[in-house]
């Protein structure tokens, strides 16, 4: 066997032979004991929304991961599949149709199908930035219809309804959240299943071929556009059945499921997870949820945080979190973790220390601009303090710069020992 | 018996510029047809053309006796023809063995299939297996495509090349920018998995060509000046005034 490079394959991407069922048992588990940790209803409710942008985070990177296609404007496909969906609720109501609710997202995901079926049929010719503009363009133009096509958009209020009036399912009336829980858990489930299975299918493997070299696959007897439409229709498919649960959850969709501000977030997720291992969207989807749910409880500006966030995954680990995660395998196969501990709590802890010092900068500044006049005590980490004094700015400014100084000089230790512990037998050759 | 792949007429120009001229050739079937020529007579331009990459402007190309004008790149491959690059062309970020497998999903019949899961099919795991065996890269099977030595990725190419089953192989350059041990390689390679099939190859390397091919054609601004068995080509006095004198000398 033959060494570091061979370990650094991404196992997940790269085709094992067997379907290592563990990650999915843990998950099922995992989403099944969650409520009983989180009970109060506010966390049921972010890992609601947590669980369904999970769903569509995956969707987006069938295209972007897989297919190579980046798409400005794929919220348009999980808006179209809620607002059916939402349609749908309300005719069950107004004509007591016989539809049980865990059946909905069903409806959403067929109708988001058939609407990536329509527009991929003439965007899917190529990837780059033909693809990428059409997808803007059609984000654009829908998100514009929402107020032209009154009758289906709702115009600017949207469109609401009621997911307890359809039939009870099993005597459950999907009254409480936690109940609501389930049923999208039972969703993400099968969806992530499905779409992991989709990846190992001809198509799926033909998708990353058209990816890396569209041109090479035209010559293995594939046509690149079609590989692109089928994936750009599984795509629509799912972000179809999030925009479904979306529906049942929140019970209203409006102009912004799918205008472009909902389109560059899934991006964004979508990137910050990893695009390259098929769980990276995954991680990004319950990062950003918290960044977007338990930040933004402590503060304003927690769209800044993630916007730096997010430039620094770009710039410093285009792998994402989960390339973050997997870098580190192979120090694993050859068993020199230990090697690690000691430089990386070095580094990262001032580099933490740093961070913190800067957002408690960035706070500083926010408060001393923007608090009401008269208005100068602030807290920040547990500290009370006024926000018009000097003393604080020099103590954050201080501390920054120290925390700044000792992770610049522990680094270069950092990435020698990165690059002793990625050689097999401990380094020295 | 039809030829494997008969050209008649062929033109090609670019704007005003007429860069294939007239091309008239007929390749018999297990035939090993090599297609020389200086630099910038128009052999890529016309693999190009044959393989459906361009749209001819005059003429005519037909494959077992079926005319390909009109037909996208897939479409001539699933009629069994099929190509090499004269610049790697591999899938990089993908495994070595994934890239052989892929080249075999459509002759296997999978085609757009979204039913099927590829790591359950024996027989997509086997073929892909012997093909890698074929062109020695089983020890290589699980890293990234774009991590092996270039030789390597040249065989891989010719792998994913051959691995479809076409029965007319057109490889172009298959040893450009090789050592002589590298070349040998090639070569021993290119005449193994090329046994009973057609092949036509464009190459700068003249050991290469008389090593290997049954015909060769000599190309030279557009025109074909010469065909025939590698000995008349040789001793052919145009031949000799247009292109082979200078390489000959060059050589020795």
């Amino acid at each position: 066997m033959s060494t570091s490079s061979n370990t650094s394959a991404s196992p997940l991407r790269a085709g094992s032979m067997i379907l290592p069922a563990a990650p999915w048992i843990i998950g099922a588990l995992l989403l099944f004991i969650l409520p009983w940790v989180f009970n109060n209803n506010s966390s049921i409710t972010i890992m609601n929304q947590m669980w369904i942008t999970v769903i569509f985070a995956l969707a987006y990177n069938m295209l972007l991961g897989q297919g190579g296609m980046l798409s400005f404007g794929h919220a348009v496909y999980m808006g179209m599949g809620g607002f059916f969906s939402m349609h749908v609720m309300n005719y069950v109501e107004d004509f007591g149709l016989a539809l049980p609710l865990p059946l909905l997202p069903l409806f959403g995901g067929l109708f988001g199908m058939g609407f990536a079926m329509l527009i991929g049929a003439f965007s899917t010719s190529g990837a780059g930035t033909r693809f990428a503009m059409i997808s803007l363009g059609v984000g654009e133009l829908i998100a514009a219809c929402s107020v032209i096509i009154v009758a289906f958009f709702g115009g600017e209020e949207g469109i609401s309804g009621d997911r307890t009036y359809g039939l009870p399912f099993f005597g459950i009336e999907f009254l409480k959240q936690i109940e609501v829980y389930y049923l999208i858990s039972f969703w993400l489930m099968l969806s992530a299943f499905l779409m992991y299975l989709f990846s190992r299918t001809p198509v799926g493997r033909m998708a990353n071929a058209v990816r890396d070299n569209p041109e090479r696959a035209q010559f293995l007897g594939y046509s690149s556009r079609w590989v692109r439409f089928y994936s750009f229709m599984a795509s629509g498919f799912f972000c179809g059945i999030a925009g479904g649960l979306f529906a049942i959850n929140y019970e209203i969709l409006t102009e912004e499921n799918l205008n472009a501000a909902s389109s560059g977030v899934i991006l964004l997720i979508t990137f910050l997870g990893g695009v390259g291992f098929f769980f990276g969207p995954i991680i990004g989807a319950i990062a950003f949820t918290l960044l977007q749910t338990v930040l933004s409880l402590e503060t304003e500006l927690w769209a800044f945080y993630a916007g730096a966030l997010f430039l620094a995954t770009v710039m410093y680990f285009p792998g994402g979190l989960a390339g973050l995660l997997m870098m580190h395998v192979p120090v694993f196969r050859l068993g020199n973790q230990k090697q690690l501990i000691k430089p990386y709590l070095k580094t990262l802890i001032p580099g933490a220390i740093s961070i913190l010092g800067i957002a408690a900068l960035v706070e500083m500044i926010f408060h001393y601009r923007h608090a009401a006049i008269g208005d100068n005590e602030m807290t920040i980490f547990w500290t009370t303090f006024d926000s018009h004094a000097i003393l604080p700015w020099i103590i954050a400014g201080a501390i920054t710069a120290v925390a700044l100084y000792i992770t610049k000089t522990n680094a270069p230790d950092l990435y020698e020992t990165w690059g002793e512990a990625n050689t097999p037998s401990g380094g020295g050759k | 018996m039809t030829a494997a792949l008969e050209l008649s007429g062929l033109t090609k120009s670019f704007g005003k510029t007429e860069i294939i001229r007239g091309v008239d050739l007929s390749i018999g079937k297990n035939e090993r047809h090599a297609i020389i020529g200086p630099n910038g007579a128009g052999k890529s331009t016309l693999f190009n053309l044959i393989t459906g990459r361009f749209a001819q402007t005059g003429g005519t190309v037909s494959l077992h006796g079926a005319n390909l004008a009109g037909k996208q790149p897939y479409e001539i491959n699933r009629m069994g023809l099929s190509r090499s690059f004269q610049i790697t062309n591999i899938f990089p970020a993908m495994t070595v063995f994934e890239n052989v497998r892929c080249s075999l999903l459509w002759s296997m019949g999978y085609k757009y299939s979204f039913w099927n899961l590829v790591a359950r099919s024996k027989a997509l795991t086997e073929g892909a297996e012997a093909i890698l065996e074929q062109i020695n890269l089983t020890e290589r099977r699980n890293l990234p495509a774009g991590v092996l030595s270039y030789a390597e990725q040249r065989a891989l190419e010719i792998g994913i090349t051959i691995a479809g089953g076409a029965d007319v192989i057109m490889l172009d350059e298959p040893t450009a920018g090789m050592s002589h041990s590298e070349t040998d390689y090639i070569v021993e390679l290119i005449r193994k998995v090329t046994e009973g099939k057609t092949l036509i190859m464009v190459e700068h390397d003249m050991g290469v060509v008389f090593g290997l091919a049954d015909y060769i054609s000599v190309l030279v601004y557009g025109e074909i000046i010469a065909t025939g068995r590698p000995e008349e080509v040789r001793s052919n006095p145009k031949v000799q005034e247009a292109y082979l004198g200078e390489v000959l000398e060059a050589e020795h």
